[in-house]
């Protein structure tokens, strides 16, 4: 039987907390970029996969993620549906159930990190359906691909915090859904600016906060590797900020509050699966390239006529890519003895391949399954997964919720 | 009895309303608008992507005053709201059939 270890203990339950922190975040982030009538729809989106997700948790999915660790399969078990026989269970050297808590709160944000691709146009009902049966057929398998030793862990890809779990994962579920979805009304010529950019920048500062957990609480230890992931979060966030300003900046000649929200959160998306891996200034060159073409990457939305909202696909997509590929190039078995060399720390291309393989798995299995759930639901669904435009005009807060975002009016 | 309507730039009221308290005005009431003269709107830009935003925000005074007193006023009005830049708004005066203080019923210049 291994031992707990009170430290590491500690710091797994309070990185729980932190990256629950992050769902909220994340729907004040997304809420105040859309128009006000649709505040309340975003935040509420962002909230239910705080109900829902864990629920099923508890219920069957940590067994199916994290059951028959290790199998180099595809899907975990059954044997701890429920939470059965894990009350005194110890992983590593921690209690198993705070890295159930831990791995839960993954589970919650990455559906939840969707909602702002399909912003002011779906059905609530349609949402609370898809998000139930994405965080099953799709959340649940790839999390046991990658976290959970299965076939893409056992290949050696690696991914610290889930560069290809969460952000790979939830922007091509983001993309397929979009697809199906279709444009809003008078997109991309009429104007829906943000209604609200304070709270786009509080949640942007909440995210980067929780992220330390995020990313440093990945390493399951109160140790060396948390340490370097978390001095890496905070560099690579900084750098990412920096990078999509500077191209901000020089494309459309201001540097704005958004553009510095979405950098910083672009460096965060890119660090996450190289948190634990790279070291030096590596973090900084992660989040400059990252920051910028993610920037860059926002024009694809308009070239291709997709309407992505709030830019998941540029930012969680393409940053999670990214991120991931930079795995196979700046990985440095010095700072991570479970890491292998990258190609630039003179280790190869054999890790790079394996990075390029669990991306385009993830992101290829996650696109079709999603486009596949949306495509039943709107068969399903007597109304569809989409608002009718008179609904759509009105604004989600009224027609889904019954509720108003803000009334400070008197009359 | 006339009845003074002028569009001005929100940032100029403070201005506007000490000088008309100075010339003895008893009283403004202001509407929150928005609108676009000549000046036509501004840009904004959200990612990347330029919006064009028509309608600027501007601020709806109206006074009521007496005939005599009604191009003073406007002038008053108009030399505290301009900037001398593109956007300083309009104003017009319109003529007022009647006027009642609600809480005494008095009525016409009394009731200004």
């Amino acid at each position: 039987m291994p031992e707990i270890d009170t430290g590491d203990t500690a710091w797994v339950l309070i990185s729980s907390a932190l990256v629950l922190f992050m769902t909220p975040g994340l729907a004040l982030f997304y809420g105040g970029m859309v128009r006000s009538k649709n505040v309340l729809a975003m935040l509420m989106q962002n909230f239910f996969a705080m109900g829902i997700v864990t629920i099923f948790w508890v219920l069957f999915g940590y067994s199916l993620a994290f059951g028959d660790l290790g199998n180099a399969g595809w899907i975990g078990n059954f044997d701890f549906v429920g939470l059965k026989g894990l009350t005194n269970g110890v992983t590593d050297t921690i209690p198993t159930l705070a890295f159930v808590a831990f791995q839960l709160t993954f589970a919650v944000i990455t559906p939840a990190l969707i909602t702002g691709a399909i912003a002011d146009r779906m059905r609530w009902v349609a949402w609370v359906g898809f998000i139930a049966a994405w965080s099953v057929l799709v959340y649940l398998p790839v999390a046991h691909w990658v976290f959970g030793g299965g076939w893409l862990a056992d290949r050696g890809a690696l991914d610290f915090a889930g560069g290809t779990v969460v952000h790979v994962n939830a922007g091509a579920a983001a993309l397929a859904l979009v697809i199906l979805l279709g444009k809003r009304k008078g997109w991309p010529k009429e104007p829906m600016p943000p209604h609200s950019l304070p709270l786009t920048l509080l949640g942007t500062g909440i995210l980067w906060f929780g992220w330390f957990g995020f990313n440093a609480g990945s390493a399951l230890s109160a140790n060396g590797v948390a340490a370097q992931a978390f001095l890496n979060t905070f560099v690579a966030a900084a750098a990412g900020m920096i990078g999509w300003l500077i191209v901000e900046r020089m494309k459309s000649g201001h540097a704005t509050t958004l553009g510095a929200a979405s950098g910083a959160v672009a460096g965060l998306v890119a660090i996450t699966p190289c948190a634990g891996f790279v070291g030096g200034l590596a973090p900084v060159v992660i989040g400059l390239v990252t920051g910028g073409v993610c920037f860059l990457a926002i024009q694809l939305k308009f070239k291709f006529g997709y309407d992505d909202s709030l830019d998941v696909v540029a930012v969680h997509l393409v940053g999670g890519l990214l991120g991931s590929l930079m795995v196979g190039l700046f990985a440095d078995d010095a700072v991570n003895e479970a890491a292998t060399d990258g190609l630039f720390l003179g280790g190869g291309s054999e890790l790079l391949v394996e990075q390029v393989i669990a991306v385009a798995a993830v992101l290829v299995f996650s696109f079709v399954v999603s486009y596949l759930i949306g495509l039943l639901l709107k068969a399903l669904l007597p109304k569809g997964i989409r608002v009718s435009d008179g609904e759509e005009d009105t604004g989600l807060d009224l027609t889904q919720h019954s509720e108003t975002g803000y009334s400070l009016e008197r009359v | 009895m006339k009845l003074i309507v002028a569009i001005i730039k929100p940032f100029r009221l403070d201005e506007v309303k000490t000088a008309l308290i100075g010339m003895g005005v008893q009283g403004l009431t202001v509407t929150e608008v928005r609108g676009f003269g000549r000046q036509r709107g501004h840009t904004e830009v959200y990612r990347g992507a330029e919006y064009k935003i028509d309608f600027v925000p501007k601020l709806r005074l109206e006074i009521l005053v007496d005939e005599s007193d009604a191009q003073r006023v406007a002038q008053e009005l108009m030399e505290h709201a301009r900037t001398g830049q593109i956007g300083d708004g309009k104003l017009w005066i319109v003529p007022v059939d009647a006027v009642y203080r609600i809480r005494t019923g008095e009525a016409g210049t009394d009731a200004i």
